[in-house]
């Protein structure tokens, strides 16, 4: 209740200031004001991947993806009539310049949406912008989950979504015993956290959990420690190019997958081409997308994206949210009257939206602005390419804070329980 | 823990060891003699995996067949640098670290624009894919032969160093340049071949660990500070000493991240490292080559 007068207030006081501001200033000035998000038949967004710096490559195809389902959009007549026009910006992989650039669009350029980030570190960096400019994000990333804003879209899939499947049909196919590996930072924590608690729940035991710097790439004694330990799977956590190391040593030395299989989150067809289909044969990987997916929305992105990009170019699990949260948007403004399209309208207008995408039917959860996804698990064939072995039966609920059952995500805000 | 388990770490150690020493003799042999501390070293490191890389690719030569090439590419982009760049600077060898410094940064754009910024994928030769039983453990081919070559390897520099005239020459203007050259020794070819020497071994370490490591522009970054490490706590001027710190680094890292993990073990040997150098800063092996 305090919050909405507040609300009240401060929209009052905009109000009085842009009528202030007509009488005040030459006309050229109210541009800025009120009308101005959904101007001349334009619509502004800003894209926000990297394009240079150390997560450039993968970010590159993020923003692939982004700017080709504008076009589309575009060319298919647009939202109503009007234009998405995207204002690209390089924030070079540094969380300080993600910052600056997101206050850059959010201000000067006015866009009302902006689409972007690959890595946490940047999204934790634009998150007080965003809320203080009461403006919206749109975060394609699968992520650890733990976070509840107002002002952010997550299309990428958390925790549970990745792990409520996977970890008891890998438990079931090869044993109770597990070593978690992760690289040294938040994502893995967190992911390792929610898989002890799934883990206990199922009577295993975790015979070890450690992590290595970001960007190791000596896994000598690691090899050593699953020969002596010998769990029966490896739940692998490891980013970046650390997961090319670890699984080429885990093959030299000898290991094999058939008995002590690798389980990711996060390895993609990216990664697998780097380490080469012989080091990445029998591994597994929980997603909800993969590029050999069998389905004709996948089959006609796929198709777009290397015609539109080059014919050797892959798709994978954070391209393809990256593409259909730009069609959730679209959805979201074409509900809305011309003069009403500002970020918190869209906000409003994006839950509860549905769509198919590459994936499968997705839709936004109205309590926490995340995605009901399809998550699949898939085994590395040595070709380079998944083989997708299972799917799960229904949309999975995203659930944000699924590790902490005493905080809930919803409508409000985060409310402990 | 118990003794295969010992005996397993001490192999790992020895293994890391290897691979340290083939990182660290090319930096050791052109600190050691020109003075010239090379931050570029580690991009040498990075084309030579990336040489690797364009040979396999390009030419379908597999690694065996193409770490002569790789020695000759990598030393004479280090002879011409040398030519170019560093001669101009053995006076001010502080202004050596930026302009090297300044080297790598162009060379990790040079690939990034000509190759592509993606990981890339060295195949391992197949006949060292698998593992063999080494003294009772198991262990990778691969590693084994990079334990052997790089042995080979520093024998070999030993020998150059210590063998031949070159040797000689090279000592003798390491110790005192002006009375050197007064005997007729022509220091600016000796100086340009041994930067092209240590550029060949940094190369042909590139190439060598691609197939176990990930290939990529920044790659080299990381084995530059692992170079440094080693040389320094060795002692600068010392072969030997080069040799003994690669170990005494290989076995503490294996043990320790065999006891807690690879974060505690960074960590743990960075410290030993620094309070090594507080007592001795002149190295564990102090020089025999300069006077």
């Amino acid at each position: 209740m305090d919050k909405k007068r507040r609300s009240f207030l401060k929209k009052s006081a905009v109000g009085a200031s842009a009528v202030a501001a007509t009488s005040m200033f030459p006309s050229i000035w109210i541009k800025n004001s009120s009308l101005a998000y959904a101007a001349k038949g334009e619509v502004k967004v800003g894209v926000l991947f990297s394009l240079t710096g150390t997560t450039g490559i993968i970010e590159e195809s993020l923003n692939k993806a982004t700017i080709m389902a504008i076009e589309e959009i575009n060319d298919s007549g647009g939202i109503n009539g009007m234009k998405i026009v995207p204002v690209v910006e390089d924030p070079a992989s540094d969380p300080a310049t993600f910052a600056a650039k997101a206050r850059k669009l959010v201000l000067n350029d006015k866009c009302v949406s902006v689409f972007g980030s690959y890595t946490s570190a940047s999204r934790k960096a634009v998150l007080p912008v965003f809320e203080k400019r009461e403006n919206l994000y749109w975060y394609p990333t699968l992520y650890e989950g733990r976070e509840c804003s107002k002002n952010v879209i997550y299309t990428g899939a958390v925790p549970n979504q990745q792990q409520d499947e996977f970890v008891p049909w890998l438990v079931e196919k090869f044993g109770k015993r597990w070593y978690l590996i992760g690289s040294n930072y938040i994502y893995p924590k967190e992911e390792n956290n929610y898989c002890k608690k799934l883990l206990e729940g199922l009577g295993c035991e975790v015979v070890a959990e450690e992590y290595v710097p970001l960007g190791h790439s000596e896994f000598a004694s690691v090899v050593n420690k699953f020969k002596s330990l010998k769990p029966n799977v490896i739940f692998s956590t490891v980013v970046g190019d650390s997961v090319v190391a670890l699984h080429r040593q885990y093959r030299a030395g000898g290991l094999d997958p058939e008995t002590m299989p690798m389980a990711s989150l996060t390895t993609s067809e990216n990664e697998v081409a780097a380490m080469g289909g012989d080091a990445a044969a029998g591994h597994f990987t929980s997603a909800p997308y993969f590029m050999v997916w069998d389905s004709p929305e996948n089959q006609k992105f796929v198709e777009a994206y290397r015609k539109r990009w080059g014919e050797d170019k892959v798709t994978h699990f954070v391209s393809e949210p990256s593409y259909f949260q730009v069609y959730m948007f679209k959805q979201a403004v074409e509900k809305l009257d011309p003069s009403d399209i500002a970020p918190d309208t869209i906000r409003e207008a994006t839950k509860g939206v549905e769509m198919v995408a590459p994936q499968g039917p997705v839709k936004i959860d109205p309590a926490t602005l995340h995605t009901y996804l399809w998550p699949k698990i898939g085994v590395c064939k040595s070709d380079g390419q998944f083989e997708i072995l299972q799917q799960s039966s229904e949309w999975l609920e995203p659930v944000p804070y699924k590790a902490y059952p005493n905080q809930q995500c919803t409508e409000e805000g985060l409310k402990e329980v | 823990m118990d003794p295969t388990a010992i005996m397993s770490q001490l192999i790992t150690g020895l293994s890391i060891a290897s691979i340290l020493l083939l990182v660290a003799l090319g930096l050791a042999i052109i600190y050691g003699s020109t003075g010239v501390i090379n931050l570029a070293h580690g991009e040498f490191v990075m084309l030579g995996a990336y040489s690797a890389w364009a040979l396999q690719t390009f030419f379908s030569l597999n690694l065996f067949q193409s770490l002569f090439f790789i020695f000759v590419l990598t030393a004479l982009l280090g002879w011409i640098i040398e030519r170019v760049v560093i001669r101009h600077l053995y006076a001010r060898p502080l202004d050596t670290i930026l302009a090297t410094w300044g080297i790598g940064v162009i060379s990790i754009q040079a690939i990034r624009l000509s190759a592509g910024g993606e990981l890339r994928y060295v195949e391992m030769p197949s006949q060292l894919a698998s593992s063999v039983s080494f003294l009772g453990v198991d262990v990778s081919a691969f590693r084994i032969f990079i334990l052997i070559f790089s042995a080979a390897l520093f024998i070999l520099t030993w020998y150059l160093m210590f063998k031949t005239s070159f040797g000689v020459k090279l000592r003798a203007i390491t110790q005192n340049p002006e009375v050197a050259s007064s005997f007729g020794i022509n220091s600016d070819r000796i100086f340009g071949l041994t930067f092209a020497y240590g550029a060949g071994l940094a190369g042909l370490a590139g190439a060598l660990i691609s197939p176990l490591k990930s290939v990529y522009p920044e790659m080299g970054t990381p084995y530059v500070i692992d170079a440094f490490f080693v040389v320094v706590l060795g002692g600068v001027e010392s072969l030997m000493g080069t040799v003994f710190s690669a170990i005494i680094l290989g076995e503490l890292t294996s043990f320790i991240s065999f006891q807690s993990n690879d974060t505690i073990a960074k960590a743990l040997v960075l410290l030993a490292i620094v309070i090594l150098i507080r007592f001795r800063p002149q190295g564990l092996f102090s020089s025999k080559v300069r006077g």
